[in-house]
């Protein structure tokens, strides 16, 4: 194992270093950033799901004045490659989805863009289009693999035999709905060219991964992109790679006679141009002994990708790894749509399947008539039950044993809709939680001495509004064992060394692990009273030991949950997340990375779904005012604590992500607590107060 | 958004010439819906005429004991204002379950009453919708119409009007006073709105040029009054379903002596539920004739594919206010 990192800076509930200026409305998000004599875009989108459009006159948009350019497909610059249809922006005059780039208007202002883009006439020639998601979709396909990489399908033992032999048997069917990320700042981007390179703002998860993704689109080198995003507000996964505004934004710059293009998307363009979360339909089968020792898992998830690109969410992987159970089985099944394109949104894979599994591990409880914490404390897996391995750390039965303690579990009532208060059904649930560890290759840190006792430290890494600023100086600190003030952190820029996409809840390991590899490399060359200007630029270190271990984060959610007994209006009053994550770097930081996505989870469980209106390839609720996401009001008590713990097998730093582990329990323990206030079983999200209306 | 031209109206007259000569031309309040449907493109108005600043902005008792509450009282002001909080807790109660606060800050009263429906067909200016282009269709009857309306819609329309606090106004038999290019004219509140029919373009009776200008409530106490709100969400979140409920108990308590109910988030106009309030009067505040005068309330009501729980819902808010407000319904 590799050598830890002693703690004198992390560990300490360090105030974000970036607070202040956010506070004040002073930190610069892409479109802050100031440029010289800006040109403003506006875009047209398809309003047919699939065709071409056969005509497009743009001469009463042109005739406006302050229109510069009207960009379509007849005269947008070519793309060096449009191989991917996400990122073949006015390529062609064909059409895959609803709200698809056909034009873009760049004018003087934002105003003059809009008024003018309603003034483009189109027309098309329109296909039969199909955005009908069901289960028994007759073109359902197995993809090749799923998000992450995994296989999508795997088979241990019989299942069938199992089930067929079981003393208890729970087979149902889970429902999750599209999930539309909407992060706080839309996707914005400030795009310029200066002669054949590229100077970016924009607001995204990874600057070089922008850079990556644009090089081979434009036809020029990486070198020539410079990406820069100090600040970010928000993604969720919506933000880790470039979606097609930012092609088109640089497209625009083409055209502009040299002047700087501003674009943001607004809320209802992100519905159809940010990526969301695809619905999912869950077969869930259980089979237990009479000691409610599970002896079959089978999770056959179908959901839907784009047909213009290939999504593949890995909804069914935590099944592989969660329980112990001699014959298990999961599978993915993906029905192609003519629809937006799907992508990543916080925990992609845990956070739909672990509703559907940790929904019928209550149902199992249930019908065993066993505790719901009793049912996982007997089929607590010693090894990874899917790679043989051992896992790193893992600490599930323990989160529940601290959490039942502290939320109250046997206040429970064991029969479901047993306590009544001023009109309101009162309930509690609880499920795991889980998220694997990820590490990304590539980073690389530079860390430089300024002579005046202050180390300059840089990665081009992202800080999405989690903490990155604050964390990796308090790593740095560490690193370099000098105080924290000495540290001058730089990231969120292409002229910093290459790092990864915060994504995977991988950043703070990926990047932190690399700035302590760079710290040592720097100790080694210049020693502890290092020269002016001696400087180290070093890689993340491999790890040799990676592969012997099955590296998972774990937790335990409860929910309290009231039902409205006249009107079902469902309302959570307490949550509790236990987790158990590794080191924790900065417990302010990382208890808001817990109850942030514990709140999105009460999202997920209670308002947030996209609803595809087939007939025009819409999603119709396209705005924050139809697509609830929780207000204040609707989160009360929302608590996260975690287990005092350092993963030996997770490199110098001891830490895995927690980025996203805080939403894949809660849906299911509110769920869960729904049921034990009602008795009545909702296996469709959301939790809406119809479901309950008796 | 479509260029516009923006005036501030010397005074209500002016204001109403103005608009009145003008076609294209809109009264801005606060602006909280209207603008939001020109940036979408569904409101193309060439010229605003600001009546927020007129001097509309009082809450004032009238010699005969009525309430005048002026056209340009923001909202919050409304909610918060010691005659309303005493007369009238029915109507605070309603504006403060409706939007958020930095809304109710900014958002009028005559807005409030003339916002429109929030049906996300209408709010699409790509997709047909009868309201906002007559005769393209109505998608959201077949479509997604978990918000829409149970009672009074049409062939043409299924919309239901958004406002919290119309509804609580129509419990109360506010009155609405007009001014036009003739003159003023007064409306009782139930009669401002229209079903949608076959005209769902117009949400209201009022012609072009007409301007709320205030909003009279009846004279005495409606202490006994409520407002309930069913949504998805325990704030900003427009209602599944409300009941607004004004209550008088016979001076032995025994029976109802007068009750006026509205219904919101179930039709194109604020609800008044006249079939219960019929039943309802002069009988005991029991639960069983709270749910019979819901039951005929919702006789007529029809379900689109995706809102027939509503039905249900509207019958069990309405029995659980009439329940709180009479402190009965256990028995009986």
């Amino acid at each position: 194992m590799a050598e830890l990192l002693a703690s004198k800076a992390m560990g300490t509930s360090l105030r974000r270093v970036d607070g202040v200026a956010k506070v004040r409305g002073t930190a610069p998000y892409a479109f802050d950033h100031p440029v010289e004599n800006p040109v403003y875009l506006f875009p047209v989108q398809a309003t047919i799901a699939r065709g071409t459009v056969s005509w497009i006159d743009t001469a009463e948009a042109e005739a406006v004045a302050g229109v510069i350019a009207v960009l379509t497909h007849l005269n947008a610059p070519r793309l060096a490659r449009s191989d991917d249809a996400e990122y073949a922006v006015l390529q062609g005059p064909g059409i895959g989805f609803r709200g698809q780039f056909i034009a873009a208007v760049l004018a003087e202002t934002g105003e003059i863009a809009c008024h003018a883009a309603g003034l483009v006439a189109v027309g098309y020639d329109i296909a039969v289009h199909d955005a009908s998601f069901t289960a028994g979709h007759p073109g359902q396909y197995t993809p090749g693999q799923v998000n992450g990489g995994a296989v999508p399908d795997t088979a241990a033992g019989d299942v069938e035999a199992a089930l067929a032999e079981a003393a208890v048997v729970l087979d149902q069917t889970y429902t999750t709905p599209a999930g539309h990320n909407n992060p706080m700042e839309p996707h914005s981007t400030v795009a310029a060219w200066e002669g054949d390179s590229l100077v970016l703002y924009d607001s995204t998860q990874g600057v070089h991964a922008v850079r990556q993704t644009l090089a081979p689109l434009f036809g020029i080198a990486p070198e020539n992109i410079q990406v820069a995003a100090p600040n970010v507000g928000g993604g969720f996964g919506s933000k880790g790679l470039p979606h097609a505004h930012v092609v088109l934004a640089v497209m625009a710059a083409q055209c502009s006679n040299g002047r700087p293009v501003k674009f943001a998307l607004t809320r209802q363009q992100m519905f159809s141009l940010a990526g969301y979360r695809t619905p999912t339909v869950q077969h869930v089968r259980l089979g237990a002994d009479g000691a409610g020792r599970l002896t079959a898992i089978s999770h056959e998830v179908v959901e839907l990708t784009s047909r213009i690109k290939e999504f593949a969410e890995q909804t069914a992987v935590p099944a592989r790894m969660m329980y112990a159970a001699p014959n298990r089985r999961t599978s993915h099944r993906l029905v192609p749509l003519d629809v937006p394109v799907p992508s990543w949104m916080r925990a992609p894979g845990e956070c739909p399947g672990m509703f559907g599994l940790e929904t019928a591990m209550d149902e199992l409880a249930e019908a065993c008539g066993l505790d719901p914490l009793e049912l996982r404390a007997r089929n607590e897996p010693d090894l990874d039950p899917e790679t043989g391995k051992p896992f790193s750390s893992r600490h599930l039965l323990e989160c529940f044993t601290t959490g039942a303690g502290r939320f109250g579990w046997d206040r429970r009532s064991a029969v479901p809709g047993g306590r009544l208060e001023d009109g309101w059904r009162v309930g509690i649930g609880a499920a795991s939680a889980t998220y694997p560890f990820y590490r990304n290759p590539g980073n690389a840190a530079r860390i430089a001495y300024g002579g005046d006792g202050t180390y300059t430290v840089q990665i081009g890494a992202a800080d999405l509004g989690t903490g990155s600023w604050t964390v990796l100086a308090q790593i740095a600190a560490d690193a370099l064992d000098c105080p924290l003030e000495a540290v001058r952190l730089e990231i969120g820029d292409t002229s910093l060394p290459v790092a990864s996409v915060a994504g995977g809840s991988s950043g703070t390991a990926s990047w932190g692990g690399t700035i302590i590899a760079a710290a040592d490399a720097f100790r080694k060359e210049h020693g502890d009273r290092p020269p002016a200007g001696a400087a180290t630029q070093a890689a993340a270190p491999e790890d040799p030991e990676a592969g012997r271990y099955a590296l998972h984060s774990f937790g335990a959610q409860f929910a309290e949950v009231r039902v409205h007994a006249d009107t079902g209006e469902l309302r959570v009053s307490r949550m509790l997340g236990v987790f158990s994550a590794g080191r924790i770097i900065n417990p302010r930081t990382a208890r808001s990375q817990f109850i942030g996505g514990m709140t999105m989870g009460i999202g997920m469980a209670l308002h947030e779904a996209g609803i595809m209106d087939p007939r025009f390839g819409l999603v119709v609720n396209h705005d924050l005012a139809d697509y609830h996401i929780p207000a204040n009001a609707d989160v009360g008590d929302v608590d996260a604590i975690w287990l005092e713990e350092v993963d030996l097998h997770a490199g110098a730093l001891g830490a895995r992500g927690i980025g996203e582990i805080g939403i894949t329990g809660a849906a299911a323990a509110i769920a869960n607590a729904a049921y034990n206030a009602t008795g009545i079983r909702i296996r469709e999200l959301p939790l809406t107060a119809e479901k309950f209306l008796s | 958004m479509r260029p516009f031209d923006y005036q501030q109206a010397p005074d209500a007259t002016a204001a109403v010439a103005t608009v009145a000569r003008r076609p294209g031309a809109m009264f801005l309040g606060g602006g909280t819906n209207l603008v939001d449907l020109m940036k979408l493109g569904v409101a193309t108005p060439e010229l605003l005429v600001d009546v927020s600043r007129l001097p509309l902005d009082t809450v004032a008792e009238l010699p005969d004991g009525r309430v005048r509450i002026g056209a340009a009282v923001p909202n919050s002001d409304l909610a918060a204002h010691p005659l309303i909080l005493q007369r009238y807790p029915v109507l605070s109660q309603a504006l403060l379950s409706g939007a958020s606060g930095q809304l109710r800050n900014l958002a009028t009263t005559g807005g409030n009453l003339l916002q429109r429906t929030r049906c996300p067909y209408f709010q699409d200016a790509s997709l047909p919708c009868n309201k906002r282009e007559p005769g393209s269709g109505c998608p959201a009857r077949g479509g997604y119409s978990r918000n829409h309306a149970i009672l009074g819609a049409s062939d043409s329309c299924v919309a239901v009007h958004p406002s919290d606090m119309a509804v609580a106004l129509a419990a109360l038999d506010a009155t609405v006073v007009i001014l036009g290019p003739g003159g003023e004219r007064t409306l009782p509140l139930t009669e401002l709105h229209r079903l949608p029919g076959a005209e769902p373009e117009r949400d209201t009776v009022l012609a072009h040029g007409e301007l709320v200008t205030a909003v009279d409530l009846p004279p005495g106490s409606h202490r006994r009054s409520a407002y309930r709100k069913v949504r998805d969400r325990a704030s900003f979140a427009f209602a599944l379903v409300s009941v607004a409920a004004v209550v008088e108990l016979a001076d032995d308590g025994g029976t109802i002596a007068g009750v006026r109910i509205a219904l919101g988030g179930v039709a194109h106009k604020p609800w008044r539920a006249e079939r219960a309030e019929e039943l309802l009067r002069g009988a005991q505040p029991t639960e069983t004739n709270f749910g019979r005068a819901a039951a005929a309330e919702l006789d007529a009501a029809v379900a689109l594919a995706g809102n027939a729980f509503k039905i249900p819902l509207a019958a069990n808010a309405m029995v659980a206010v009439l329940r709180d407000l009479t402190g009965r319904g256990g028995n009986g």
